[in-house]
Protein backbone atom coordinates (compact mmCIF):
# COMPACT_ATOMS: atom_id res chain seq x y z
CA UNK A 1 0.00 0.00 0.00
CA UNK A 2 2.85 2.25 1.08
CA UNK A 3 4.26 1.47 -1.92
CA UNK A 4 1.41 2.24 -4.30
CA UNK A 5 1.08 5.46 -2.61
CA UNK A 6 4.64 6.80 -3.26
CA UNK A 7 4.25 5.50 -6.97
CA UNK A 8 1.10 7.59 -7.24
CA UNK A 9 3.20 10.14 -5.49
CA UNK A 10 6.10 10.20 -7.62
CA UNK A 11 4.00 10.89 -11.02
CA UNK A 12 1.69 12.48 -9.45
CA UNK A 13 2.27 14.54 -12.52
CA UNK A 14 1.79 12.39 -14.94
CA UNK A 15 -1.77 11.18 -13.15
CA UNK A 16 -2.68 15.15 -13.16
CA UNK A 17 -2.10 15.17 -16.98
CA UNK A 18 -3.98 12.20 -17.59
CA UNK A 19 -7.38 13.75 -15.22
CA UNK A 20 -7.42 16.75 -16.69
CA UNK A 21 -6.83 15.51 -20.29
CA UNK A 22 -9.79 13.10 -19.54
CA UNK A 23 -12.20 16.15 -18.48
CA UNK A 24 -11.06 17.87 -21.25
CA UNK A 25 -11.78 15.18 -23.63
CA UNK A 26 -15.04 14.24 -22.30
CA UNK A 27 -16.03 18.15 -22.98
CA UNK A 28 -14.75 18.18 -26.36
CA UNK A 29 -16.40 15.36 -27.55
CA UNK A 30 -19.47 15.46 -26.31
CA UNK A 31 -20.14 18.78 -27.64
CA UNK A 32 -18.73 17.59 -31.23
CA UNK A 33 -21.26 15.11 -31.68
CA UNK A 34 -24.25 16.80 -29.25
CA UNK A 35 -25.07 20.43 -28.29
CA UNK A 36 -22.17 22.69 -27.40
CA UNK A 37 -22.04 22.60 -23.51
CA UNK A 38 -24.69 24.29 -21.39
CA UNK A 39 -22.71 25.38 -18.64
CA UNK A 40 -19.31 26.41 -20.76
CA UNK A 41 -20.11 29.03 -23.15
CA UNK A 42 -20.14 32.55 -23.96
CA UNK A 43 -23.35 33.47 -23.03
CA UNK A 44 -22.91 33.36 -18.93
CA UNK A 45 -22.52 36.43 -16.51
CA UNK A 46 -18.25 37.24 -17.09
CA UNK A 47 -17.89 36.55 -20.51
CA UNK A 48 -20.92 37.98 -21.84
CA UNK A 49 -20.32 41.35 -19.76
CA UNK A 50 -16.80 41.34 -20.98
CA UNK A 51 -17.95 41.42 -24.89
CA UNK A 52 -20.95 43.81 -23.84
CA UNK A 53 -18.02 46.39 -22.61
CA UNK A 54 -15.54 45.75 -25.40
CA UNK A 55 -18.61 45.59 -28.18
CA UNK A 56 -19.61 48.98 -26.16
CA UNK A 57 -16.60 50.76 -27.83
CA UNK A 58 -15.43 49.10 -31.18
CA UNK A 59 -19.48 49.24 -32.43
CA UNK A 60 -18.93 52.97 -32.34
CA UNK A 61 -16.11 52.57 -35.51
CA UNK A 62 -19.15 51.48 -37.56
CA UNK A 63 -22.07 53.57 -37.05
CA UNK A 64 -22.33 55.61 -40.26
CA UNK A 65 -21.76 51.93 -42.18
CA UNK A 66 -24.72 50.49 -40.04
CA UNK A 67 -26.69 53.30 -39.97
CA UNK A 68 -26.58 53.41 -44.08
CA UNK A 69 -27.62 49.81 -43.84
CA UNK A 70 -30.71 50.12 -41.63
CA UNK A 71 -32.08 53.26 -43.25
CA UNK A 72 -31.61 51.55 -46.75
CA UNK A 73 -33.99 48.57 -44.96
CA UNK A 74 -36.45 51.08 -44.02
CA UNK A 75 -36.48 52.48 -47.51
CA UNK A 76 -37.02 48.91 -48.82
CA UNK A 77 -39.97 48.01 -46.14
CA UNK A 78 -41.69 51.11 -47.01
CA UNK A 79 -41.88 50.46 -50.32
CA UNK A 80 -43.54 47.11 -49.93
CA UNK A 81 -45.15 48.76 -47.24
CA UNK A 82 -47.06 51.15 -49.85
CA UNK A 83 -47.20 49.01 -52.72
CA UNK A 84 -49.65 46.44 -50.52
CA UNK A 85 -52.66 45.58 -51.45
CA UNK A 86 -55.25 46.91 -48.77
CA UNK A 87 -57.30 43.96 -48.24
CA UNK A 88 -53.75 41.85 -47.31
CA UNK A 89 -52.72 44.09 -44.68
CA UNK A 90 -52.36 41.52 -41.39
CA UNK A 91 -54.76 42.23 -38.72
CA UNK A 92 -52.20 44.42 -36.32
CA UNK A 93 -53.64 42.13 -33.03
CA UNK A 94 -50.56 40.69 -31.69
CA UNK A 95 -52.38 37.28 -31.27
CA UNK A 96 -52.91 37.03 -34.39
CA UNK A 97 -49.46 36.92 -36.12
CA UNK A 98 -47.46 33.73 -36.31
CA UNK A 99 -43.89 35.20 -35.98
CA UNK A 100 -42.61 37.80 -33.10
CA UNK A 101 -39.38 39.68 -34.49
CA UNK A 102 -37.14 41.06 -31.71
CA UNK A 103 -33.80 42.96 -32.27
CA UNK A 104 -30.23 42.56 -30.15
CA UNK A 105 -26.94 43.71 -30.98
CA UNK A 106 -23.79 40.85 -31.74
CA UNK A 107 -21.15 41.27 -28.95
CA UNK A 108 -19.00 38.41 -30.62
CA UNK A 109 -18.29 36.97 -33.82
CA UNK A 110 -16.30 34.25 -34.70
CA UNK A 111 -15.81 32.44 -38.62
CA UNK A 112 -12.60 30.98 -38.59
CA UNK A 113 -12.72 27.92 -36.67
CA UNK A 114 -15.25 24.71 -37.37
CA UNK A 115 -17.89 25.36 -35.50
CA UNK A 116 -18.26 29.26 -34.90
CA UNK A 117 -20.85 31.00 -32.65
CA UNK A 118 -22.23 33.98 -32.17
CA UNK A 119 -22.82 35.92 -29.20
CA UNK A 120 -26.08 37.98 -28.64
CA UNK A 121 -26.28 40.55 -25.97
CA UNK A 122 -29.87 39.45 -24.97
CA UNK A 123 -31.39 36.58 -23.18
CA UNK A 124 -34.32 35.06 -21.09
CA UNK A 125 -35.17 38.16 -19.70
CA UNK A 126 -35.64 39.97 -23.32
CA UNK A 127 -37.58 36.86 -24.44
CA UNK A 128 -34.55 35.58 -25.73
CA UNK A 129 -35.71 31.36 -26.34
CA UNK A 130 -33.81 28.81 -27.73
CA UNK A 131 -34.20 27.35 -31.34
CA UNK A 132 -35.39 30.89 -32.30
CA UNK A 133 -34.30 32.10 -35.90
CA UNK A 134 -31.67 34.50 -36.44
CA UNK A 135 -31.43 36.89 -39.43
CA UNK A 136 -29.98 39.89 -40.68
CA UNK A 137 -31.51 42.67 -43.00
CA UNK A 138 -29.70 40.70 -46.07
CA UNK A 139 -30.42 37.29 -44.94
CA UNK A 140 -30.33 33.80 -42.75
CA UNK A 141 -27.25 33.86 -40.15
CA UNK A 142 -27.99 30.84 -37.32
CA UNK A 143 -30.16 29.26 -34.25
CA UNK A 144 -30.01 30.41 -31.12
CA UNK A 145 -27.78 27.63 -28.84
CA UNK A 146 -27.32 28.64 -25.24
CA UNK A 147 -29.24 31.28 -23.23
CA UNK A 148 -28.81 32.98 -20.20
CA UNK A 149 -30.46 35.63 -18.29
CA UNK A 150 -28.82 38.54 -20.18
CA UNK A 151 -27.10 36.92 -23.19
CA UNK A 152 -27.48 34.42 -25.77
CA UNK A 153 -24.83 31.98 -28.13
CA UNK A 154 -26.22 31.41 -31.53
CA UNK A 155 -25.35 28.77 -33.66
CA UNK A 156 -24.16 29.68 -36.66
CA UNK A 157 -24.79 28.92 -39.85
CA UNK A 158 -21.40 28.75 -40.32
CA UNK A 159 -20.93 25.67 -37.99
CA UNK A 160 -20.42 22.12 -39.24
CA UNK A 161 -22.93 21.08 -37.00
CA UNK A 162 -25.43 23.40 -38.82
CA UNK A 163 -28.17 22.23 -40.86
CA UNK A 164 -30.94 24.29 -42.22
CA UNK A 165 -33.62 23.60 -44.47
CA UNK A 166 -33.35 25.46 -48.03
CA UNK A 167 -34.71 25.70 -50.97
CA UNK A 168 -34.67 26.79 -54.96
CA UNK A 169 -36.40 30.17 -55.02
CA UNK A 170 -37.79 29.10 -58.30
CA UNK A 171 -38.41 25.72 -57.96
CA UNK A 172 -39.56 24.80 -54.68
CA UNK A 173 -37.03 21.79 -54.38
CA UNK A 174 -35.75 21.75 -50.97
CA UNK A 175 -32.67 20.42 -49.67
CA UNK A 176 -30.58 20.81 -46.69
CA UNK A 177 -27.49 23.88 -46.15
CA UNK A 178 -24.63 22.70 -44.72
CA UNK A 179 -21.01 23.92 -44.38
CA UNK A 180 -17.28 22.17 -44.82
CA UNK A 181 -15.58 24.47 -43.03
CA UNK A 182 -13.39 25.80 -46.08
CA UNK A 183 -14.73 29.56 -47.12
CA UNK A 184 -16.65 31.34 -44.39
CA UNK A 185 -18.59 33.50 -47.79
CA UNK A 186 -20.59 30.16 -48.86
CA UNK A 187 -22.62 27.34 -47.86
CA UNK A 188 -23.45 23.91 -49.19
CA UNK A 189 -26.45 23.46 -50.30
CA UNK A 190 -27.37 18.98 -50.54
CA UNK A 191 -29.92 16.86 -51.48
CA UNK A 192 -31.35 18.43 -53.93
CA UNK A 193 -31.91 15.82 -56.55
CA UNK A 194 -30.34 15.35 -60.14
CA UNK A 195 -33.77 16.18 -62.47
CA UNK A 196 -33.68 19.65 -60.83
CA UNK A 197 -32.46 22.34 -63.22
CA UNK A 198 -30.54 24.55 -61.90
CA UNK A 199 -28.10 28.03 -63.55
CA UNK A 200 -25.20 29.80 -61.62
CA UNK A 201 -26.74 32.71 -59.91
CA UNK A 202 -30.12 31.24 -58.80
CA UNK A 203 -31.52 32.52 -55.39
CA UNK A 204 -31.62 29.98 -52.57
CA UNK A 205 -34.02 31.28 -49.47
CA UNK A 206 -35.62 29.25 -46.43
CA UNK A 207 -37.96 26.43 -47.06
CA UNK A 208 -40.29 26.60 -44.40
CA UNK A 209 -40.07 23.13 -43.32
CA UNK A 210 -38.98 23.54 -39.94
CA UNK A 211 -40.70 25.73 -37.41
CA UNK A 212 -37.58 27.90 -36.54
CA UNK A 213 -37.46 30.11 -39.49
CA UNK A 214 -40.43 31.56 -42.05
CA UNK A 215 -40.21 30.95 -45.41
CA UNK A 216 -38.32 33.06 -48.31
CA UNK A 217 -35.79 34.20 -45.95
CA UNK A 218 -33.02 35.07 -48.41
CA UNK A 219 -29.97 32.51 -47.84
CA UNK A 220 -27.40 33.20 -51.37
CA UNK A 221 -26.94 32.74 -54.57
CA UNK A 222 -25.58 29.22 -56.36
CA UNK A 223 -21.97 29.85 -57.24
CA UNK A 224 -20.93 26.34 -58.92
CA UNK A 225 -22.79 23.14 -58.69
CA UNK A 226 -21.96 19.10 -59.36
CA UNK A 227 -23.28 15.88 -58.63
CA UNK A 228 -22.53 13.72 -55.12
CA UNK A 229 -20.43 10.72 -55.61
CA UNK A 230 -23.19 8.92 -55.71
CA UNK A 231 -24.70 10.55 -59.04
CA UNK A 232 -27.91 10.84 -57.85
CA UNK A 233 -27.76 14.43 -56.12
CA UNK A 234 -26.53 18.16 -56.08
CA UNK A 235 -23.51 19.54 -54.11
CA UNK A 236 -24.18 22.88 -54.36
CA UNK A 237 -22.13 26.01 -53.51
CA UNK A 238 -24.05 28.54 -52.17
CA UNK A 239 -22.36 32.15 -51.94
CA UNK A 240 -23.87 33.92 -48.96
CA UNK A 241 -25.48 37.29 -48.98
CA UNK A 242 -24.18 38.01 -45.63
CA UNK A 243 -21.07 39.35 -45.22
CA UNK A 244 -20.78 37.15 -42.08
CA UNK A 245 -16.98 38.90 -41.09
CA UNK A 246 -18.95 42.71 -40.75
CA UNK A 247 -22.68 42.05 -38.66
CA UNK A 248 -23.51 44.43 -36.31
CA UNK A 249 -27.40 44.15 -35.90
CA UNK A 250 -29.49 40.99 -36.01
CA UNK A 251 -33.11 40.21 -35.90
CA UNK A 252 -34.48 37.38 -34.07
CA UNK A 253 -37.47 35.27 -35.35
CA UNK A 254 -39.86 33.48 -32.62
CA UNK A 255 -42.59 31.33 -34.33
CA UNK A 256 -45.83 31.33 -31.87
CA UNK A 257 -47.25 28.44 -33.43
CA UNK A 258 -44.07 25.87 -32.50
CA UNK A 259 -45.28 24.68 -29.55
CA UNK A 260 -48.36 23.42 -31.38
CA UNK A 261 -46.30 22.23 -34.06
CA UNK A 262 -43.82 20.42 -32.27
CA UNK A 263 -47.08 18.87 -30.21
CA UNK A 264 -48.77 17.55 -33.00
CA UNK A 265 -45.52 16.49 -34.49
CA UNK A 266 -44.55 14.12 -31.12
CA UNK A 267 -48.16 12.80 -31.19
CA UNK A 268 -47.61 11.93 -34.84
CA UNK A 269 -44.77 10.20 -34.31
CA UNK A 270 -46.15 8.34 -30.85
CA UNK A 271 -49.39 6.80 -32.85
CA UNK B 1 7.99 35.87 -4.10
CA UNK B 2 5.07 37.71 -3.72
CA UNK B 3 5.91 39.70 -6.96
CA UNK B 4 6.40 36.60 -9.08
CA UNK B 5 2.68 35.64 -7.92
CA UNK B 6 1.19 39.15 -8.62
CA UNK B 7 3.16 39.44 -11.99
CA UNK B 8 1.75 35.62 -13.01
CA UNK B 9 -1.76 36.67 -11.84
CA UNK B 10 -1.75 40.11 -14.23
CA UNK B 11 -0.12 38.35 -17.11
CA UNK B 12 -2.95 35.45 -16.52
CA UNK B 13 -5.71 37.98 -16.56
CA UNK B 14 -4.21 40.22 -19.24
CA UNK B 15 -3.38 37.57 -21.30
CA UNK B 16 -7.07 35.96 -21.45
CA UNK B 17 -8.39 39.34 -22.41
CA UNK B 18 -6.03 40.22 -24.98
CA UNK B 19 -6.43 36.79 -26.55
CA UNK B 20 -10.27 37.09 -27.07
CA UNK B 21 -10.80 41.09 -27.29
CA UNK B 22 -8.15 41.12 -29.80
CA UNK B 23 -6.59 38.42 -31.22
CA UNK B 24 -9.49 36.48 -32.11
CA UNK B 25 -11.06 39.36 -33.77
CA UNK B 26 -8.08 39.83 -35.77
CA UNK B 27 -9.02 37.36 -38.72
CA UNK B 28 -5.76 38.22 -40.12
CA UNK B 29 -5.86 37.27 -43.70
CA UNK B 30 -9.64 35.93 -43.29
CA UNK B 31 -8.56 32.79 -41.39
CA UNK B 32 -5.54 33.58 -39.03
CA UNK B 33 -6.31 34.26 -35.32
CA UNK B 34 -2.80 33.62 -33.69
CA UNK B 35 -2.91 32.15 -29.90
CA UNK B 36 -0.77 34.62 -28.66
CA UNK B 37 -1.62 33.54 -25.06
CA UNK B 38 0.96 30.57 -25.44
CA UNK B 39 3.42 33.66 -23.89
CA UNK B 40 2.45 32.79 -20.67
CA UNK B 41 4.43 29.63 -21.12
CA UNK B 42 7.41 30.86 -21.92
CA UNK B 43 7.41 33.87 -19.20
CA UNK B 44 6.06 31.65 -16.20
CA UNK B 45 9.05 31.13 -13.69
CA UNK B 46 11.22 27.60 -14.37
CA UNK B 47 11.54 26.80 -10.87
CA UNK B 48 7.69 26.88 -10.02
CA UNK B 49 5.86 24.07 -8.65
CA UNK B 50 5.20 22.00 -11.76
CA UNK B 51 1.95 20.53 -10.10
CA UNK B 52 0.61 23.86 -9.80
CA UNK B 53 1.72 25.15 -13.35
CA UNK B 54 -0.13 22.27 -14.80
CA UNK B 55 -3.41 23.51 -13.17
CA UNK B 56 -2.55 27.23 -13.78
CA UNK B 57 -2.31 26.07 -17.56
CA UNK B 58 -5.16 24.07 -17.80
CA UNK B 59 -7.30 26.96 -16.18
CA UNK B 60 -6.02 29.17 -18.58
CA UNK B 61 -6.39 27.58 -21.61
CA UNK B 62 -10.34 26.39 -20.12
CA UNK B 63 -11.15 30.47 -19.48
CA UNK B 64 -10.06 31.17 -23.34
CA UNK B 65 -12.53 28.27 -24.10
CA UNK B 66 -15.45 29.76 -22.49
CA UNK B 67 -15.15 33.23 -23.99
CA UNK B 68 -14.15 31.79 -27.72
CA UNK B 69 -17.10 28.85 -27.59
CA UNK B 70 -14.33 26.38 -27.93
CA UNK B 71 -15.07 23.37 -25.97
CA UNK B 72 -12.19 22.73 -23.91
CA UNK B 73 -10.08 22.97 -27.15
CA UNK B 74 -7.20 25.35 -25.59
CA UNK B 75 -7.59 23.63 -22.31
CA UNK B 76 -6.32 20.38 -23.16
CA UNK B 77 -3.32 22.23 -25.71
CA UNK B 78 -2.35 24.33 -22.68
CA UNK B 79 -2.11 21.55 -20.36
CA UNK B 80 -0.26 19.59 -22.41
CA UNK B 81 2.12 22.25 -23.23
CA UNK B 82 2.65 22.46 -19.60
CA UNK B 83 3.09 19.04 -19.20
CA UNK B 84 5.63 18.93 -22.38
CA UNK B 85 7.36 22.00 -21.33
CA UNK B 86 10.03 20.59 -18.74
CA UNK B 87 11.34 18.03 -21.98
CA UNK B 88 11.57 21.18 -24.21
CA UNK B 89 13.44 23.06 -22.32
CA UNK B 90 16.35 20.01 -21.68
CA UNK B 91 15.85 19.41 -25.23
CA UNK B 92 17.09 23.67 -25.76
CA UNK B 93 18.88 24.94 -23.15
CA UNK B 94 20.88 21.52 -22.16
CA UNK B 95 20.66 19.71 -19.00
CA UNK B 96 21.91 22.76 -17.43
CA UNK B 97 18.59 24.78 -17.12
CA UNK B 98 18.83 22.38 -13.90
CA UNK B 99 21.28 24.19 -12.35
CA UNK B 100 20.45 26.63 -9.23
CA UNK B 101 21.52 29.63 -11.15
CA UNK B 102 19.96 29.15 -14.46
CA UNK B 103 18.19 31.91 -16.29
CA UNK B 104 17.64 33.38 -19.75
CA UNK B 105 20.16 35.56 -19.64
CA UNK B 106 22.85 33.12 -20.00
CA UNK B 107 21.28 31.76 -23.61
CA UNK B 108 21.41 32.98 -26.71
CA UNK B 109 18.64 34.02 -28.93
CA UNK B 110 18.62 31.03 -30.69
CA UNK B 111 18.02 29.16 -28.05
CA UNK B 112 15.20 30.71 -27.00
CA UNK B 113 13.34 31.57 -30.06
CA UNK B 114 13.51 27.67 -30.97
CA UNK B 115 12.09 27.16 -27.30
CA UNK B 116 9.57 29.46 -27.81
CA UNK B 117 8.75 27.87 -31.64
CA UNK B 118 8.85 24.32 -30.00
CA UNK B 119 5.56 25.60 -27.56
CA UNK B 120 3.82 27.07 -29.82
CA UNK B 121 3.99 24.12 -32.64
CA UNK B 122 2.82 21.53 -29.64
CA UNK B 123 0.46 23.41 -28.90
CA UNK B 124 -1.04 24.38 -32.47
CA UNK B 125 -1.11 21.27 -33.22
CA UNK B 126 -2.91 19.45 -30.35
CA UNK B 127 -5.56 22.32 -31.10
CA UNK B 128 -5.68 22.17 -35.03
CA UNK B 129 -5.63 18.45 -34.46
CA UNK B 130 -9.00 18.18 -31.91
CA UNK B 131 -10.77 21.02 -33.36
CA UNK B 132 -10.91 19.46 -36.60
CA UNK B 133 -10.50 15.69 -35.63
CA UNK B 134 -10.42 14.39 -38.90
CA UNK B 135 -7.54 12.45 -40.24
CA UNK B 136 -8.75 13.29 -43.95
CA UNK B 137 -8.56 16.83 -43.50
CA UNK B 138 -4.83 16.57 -42.61
CA UNK B 139 -3.65 19.09 -44.86
CA UNK B 140 -5.89 21.77 -43.89
CA UNK B 141 -4.51 20.51 -40.44
CA UNK B 142 -0.70 21.47 -41.28
CA UNK B 143 -1.67 24.51 -43.23
CA UNK B 144 -3.43 26.00 -40.51
CA UNK B 145 -0.76 24.82 -37.94
CA UNK B 146 1.65 26.62 -40.17
CA UNK B 147 0.03 29.81 -41.16
CA UNK B 148 -0.99 30.59 -37.46
CA UNK B 149 1.91 29.30 -35.44
CA UNK B 150 4.27 31.42 -38.17
CA UNK B 151 1.96 34.44 -37.29
CA UNK B 152 1.99 33.44 -33.19
CA UNK B 153 5.77 33.03 -33.72
CA UNK B 154 6.61 36.42 -35.04
CA UNK B 155 3.80 38.32 -31.97
CA UNK B 156 5.06 36.43 -29.23
CA UNK B 157 8.98 37.19 -30.48
CA UNK B 158 7.80 40.77 -30.47
CA UNK B 159 5.71 40.41 -27.05
CA UNK B 160 9.16 38.96 -25.60
CA UNK B 161 11.04 41.55 -26.22
CA UNK B 162 9.21 44.26 -25.42
CA UNK B 163 7.93 42.97 -22.37
CA UNK B 164 10.88 41.07 -21.21
CA UNK B 165 11.06 40.10 -17.36
CA UNK B 166 13.69 41.19 -15.51
CA UNK B 167 13.29 39.86 -12.35
CA UNK B 168 13.55 36.18 -13.28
Amino acid sequence: MQRIINFVLRNRNAFLYGFLLLISLVITIRSHSYHQSKFFNSSKWLTGNVYGSAADISSYFGLREENNRLVRENEQLRKMLFNMKVDSVQPLDSTLTAYEVLSARLIKNSFTSPRNYITIDKGENQGIKQDMGVITTKGILGIVENVSSNFATVQSVLNTKSNINAKIKHSEYFGSLVWTAEDYTIAQLVDIPRLVPLVVGDTIVTGGMSSIFPKNIPIGTIKKYDLNAAGSFYNIDVELFNDMANIKNVYLIENKNKEEIKALEARTLNE
Amino acid sequence: MNNTVFLNSLRFVLLILAQVLIFNAMNFMDSINPLVYVIFFYWYPIKGNRTLFMLISFLLGFMVDIFSDTMALNAIASLTVAYARPVIMRFCFGVNYEFQNFSFKNTTKVQRITFMALLILIHQLVFFSLEILSFAHILLILKKVFATGLVTLVLCTLFSSLFSPTSE
